[in-house]
């Protein structure tokens, strides 16, 4: 069985993201970059099921610019076969990445396509579910645990109310959640051996996708900073600020 | 820019992707692994047996070792890399337990016999065995051609009599690569021979209460008439003062590379502290006194680390310069001496106060100003080396 995993470039998640000084958009010069957390939960996830001899090759996908190959070589360090580039430029949106991993899906015809629920830069949570859609396939989205059953697929997700489990017939889309595993960190020989591994570039024409904007972004502002906090008097000065000042309680 | 462990970095251009790759990979394991436990480990006076393993794992004790004995070959780059990224963690203690087989193997490696690598080397390697290098004695460490622990000739085996001592990871040693007196006085009577410490005649005490290097264990060796196979010779008899010699242009250059990385961390510290404390109504960042002294600390930290690069691309040419490694030496113990002086006196009573990486790497000067070669002994051989 043939696993495909999406990975994403984006700001380090150890980084304070800052706005551009004219306010167009965050400032990503000199910022370092890595694959998206959740995307490195997928490869770790895929990774294991290769590891248990469920899965029979890891193939992993970016789309994004040229230095995208950096977080692709990243997932085959940890472990996947080989790597897939769809160079785009720019971000393109989630349907259009959605749409380019579809032609990837085509072309590979994996059983089990895993990728985050969602990406730490634009928070959209939407490329999965579309994928979905587009591909036709059964989703479970915000997988804590999954598990290969045959030619069914059993995700537990993480829902508000709980843990919630569905069957899915393969082939099948997964995104996972926070507390699906820990990923491992790739060892320096595994990190030599990744160089060595394939990794074809591709792009929309070749995949059949025209890739279109929808959203225009207007501006970026930091969020308006805190003002310094108050000592109250007591209790009376405290609930008269709440309902008057703050106006949360009434 | 924002003065802080990466941002204070000159850039290198001999740095690739693979080598930004380990770093990232090495940055979260020691983030994950390391970082939080240090603080404790360095007061409990040891680290857990468990972080070998680990770090075996990760390709960290493997590094540029061959690839049949478990290893992983690699450029001076990656070696820069993982003594910056050790040194981060600021308990050089951690660092000299942990990666103290990078002393001890090398001998082995470059000079032993087949049957001796392929027995300890591996173990070794993953982390499961420990080797430590016994060098100094109580007599004396600088003066190395004048040590006085003997080895006689006795049928097939050699009979060790004399101690060792301050030799780090001493008290967990399976092994020690051993320098002995086998012939005549001098440099030309040493040999090197590899010493297990199973051996009956072998004992050892912990050197426990240390200025600094707490997580290192570092131990005084007894041997009394320890009888050890003349086969455990490391290299040719009489000619351990060679062996000797290979093993110090590698310790020199680690060492330097993590006291630059160490003061880089105490110039992070004062930074922070200095952007955030307020006295006379303003920060201390702003007072001229103060900025000079962060000034001066990266004019420092730059020239070290563009003498790291020079060092390191002639070696990694093939054509090391010894005098040049030395006096390096001495550069990186005077700036991390400095920085971790002028970063303690920023943080005021604070920096007197266990709990910052500063205050210990205050505490870790010494042992590297003077182990591996003191200051006045890197001068003097450079001195000589240059043709004074
Ligand atoms: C924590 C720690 C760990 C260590 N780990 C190891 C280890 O694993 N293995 C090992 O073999 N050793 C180890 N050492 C020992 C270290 O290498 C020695 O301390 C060092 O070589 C200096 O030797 P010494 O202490 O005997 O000082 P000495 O040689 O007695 O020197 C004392 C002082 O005199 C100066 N001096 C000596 N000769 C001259 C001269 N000719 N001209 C000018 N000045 C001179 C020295 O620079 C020094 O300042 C360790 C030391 C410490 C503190
Ligand atoms: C072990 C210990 C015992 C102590 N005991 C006592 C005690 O019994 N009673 C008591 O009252 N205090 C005590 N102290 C406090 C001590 O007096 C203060 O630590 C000292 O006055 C410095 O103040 P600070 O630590 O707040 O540093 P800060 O005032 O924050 O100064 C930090 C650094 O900035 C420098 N700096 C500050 N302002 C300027 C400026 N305008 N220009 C240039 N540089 C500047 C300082 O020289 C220092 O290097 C003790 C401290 C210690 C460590």
């Amino acid at each position: 069985m043939k696993a495909l995993v999406a990975v994403k470039r984006v700001v380090d998640y150890n980084v304070k993201v800052r706005a551009k000084a004219d306010g167009s958009d965050v400032e990503l010069n000199n910022v370092k970059m890595a694959i998206n957390p959740f995307c490195e939960i997928a490869v770790e996830e895929a990774v294991r099921l290769k590891e248990a001899g469920t899965v029979s090759e890891v193939v992993v996908v970016s789309v994004g610019e040229k230095s995208s190959q950096e977080q692709i070589r990243t997932a085959l360090a940890l472990g996947a076969d080989r790597g897939i580039h769809v160079e785009v430029e720019g971000r393109p949106e989630p349907l259009e990445i959605a749409k380019l991993l579809k032609g990837v899906v085509d072309k590979e015809q994996p059983q089990l396509v895993i990728l985050g629920k969602q990406s730490i830069d634009g928070d959209n949570n939407q490329t999965g579910q579309m994928l979905g859609a587009l591909a036709n396939m059964g989703q479970g989205t915000f997988a804590s645990e999954i598990k290969v059953d045959g030619d069914s697929l059993q995700v537990i997700r993480e829902v508000d109310g709980g843990l919630q489990t569905l069957k899915l017939t393969l082939p099948a889309i997964v995104t996972t959640d926070l507390r699906l595993n820990e990923p491992r960190y790739a060892s320096l020989p595994n990190i030599m051996k990744a160089k060595k591994k394939p990794l074809e570039v591709t792009n929309p024409a070749e995949l059949g996708v025209e890739v279109k904007s929808h959203v225009t972004q207007l501006g970026v502002a930091p969020p308006p900073e805190r003002a310094a906090g108050i000592k109250v008097e007591d209790v009376a000065q405290l609930v008269d600020k709440l309902k008057n000042e703050a106006k949360v309680i009434s | 820019m924002s003065l802080d462990f990466d941002s204070a970095q000159l850039p290198n251009p001999n740095l690739t992707d693979l080598h930004h790759a380990w770093r990232e990979q090495l940055r979260r394991f020691i983030d994950v692994e390391i970082m939080p436990y240090a603080d404790d480990w360095d007061e409990a006076g040891e680290i857990p047996i468990g972080l070998w393993p680990k770090a075996a794992e990760v390709g960290l004790l493997g590094l540029s070792y061959p690839e049949v004995y478990g290893g992983t070959p690699g450029d001076v780059w990656l070696g820069q890399i993982t003594a910056e990224e050790l040194g981060r963690v600021g308990a050089g203690g951690i660092n000299a337990s942990l990666m103290v087989h990078n002393i001890g193997l090398p001998p082995i490696i470059n000079w032993g016999s087949q049957t001796m690598k392929d027995e300890i080397a591996p173990p070794i390697l993953r982390g499961e065995a420990w080797i430590s290098l016994g060098i100094t004695e109580p007599g004396g460490g600088s003066d190395v051609a004048n040590l006085q622990t003997t080895a006689v000739r006795d049928g097939d085996d050699y009979v060790v009599n004399g101690s060792k001592t301050y030799i780090t990871g001493g008290m967990r040693a399976n092994w020690v690569s051993t320098a002995v007196r086998t012939g005549g006085e001098g440099a030309g009577g040493v040999s090197m021979l590899l010493i297990p410490t199973d051996a009956e005649g072998f004992s050892r005490t912990p050197l426990n209460r240390k200025q600094g290097w707490w997580a290192s264990d570092t131990a005084t060796l007894y041997f009394d008439n320890v009888r050890v196979p003349a086969t455990q010779l490391i290299g040719e008899e009489n000619q351990g003062f060679r062996v000797i010699m290979t093993n110090f242009n590698s310790e020199r250059m680690g060492m330097a590379i993590h006291m630059e990385a160490a003061a880089r961390v105490c110039m992070e510290e004062a930074v922070s502290w200095a952007r955030e404390r307020k006295t006379f109504g303003k920060r201390l960042g702003d007072h001229q006194v103060i900025r000079h002294k962060i000034a001066m600390m990266k004019q420092k930290i730059n020239a070290t680390q563009a003498y790291i690069r020079v060092c390191n691309e002639s070696i990694e040419r093939g054509e090391p310069n010894p005098a040049d490694i030395a006096l390096l030496k001495v550069q990186a113990s005077e700036v991390m001496e400095f920085c971790a002086r002028e970063a303690m006196q920023v943080l005021g009573g604070l920096g007197f106060m266990r709990g910052s990486r500063t205050e210990r790497i205050y505490r870790e000067v010494r042992v590297n100003a003077i182990g591996g070669g003191s200051e006045e002994i890197m001068r003097d051989l450079a001195s000589r080396q240059y043709g004074l």
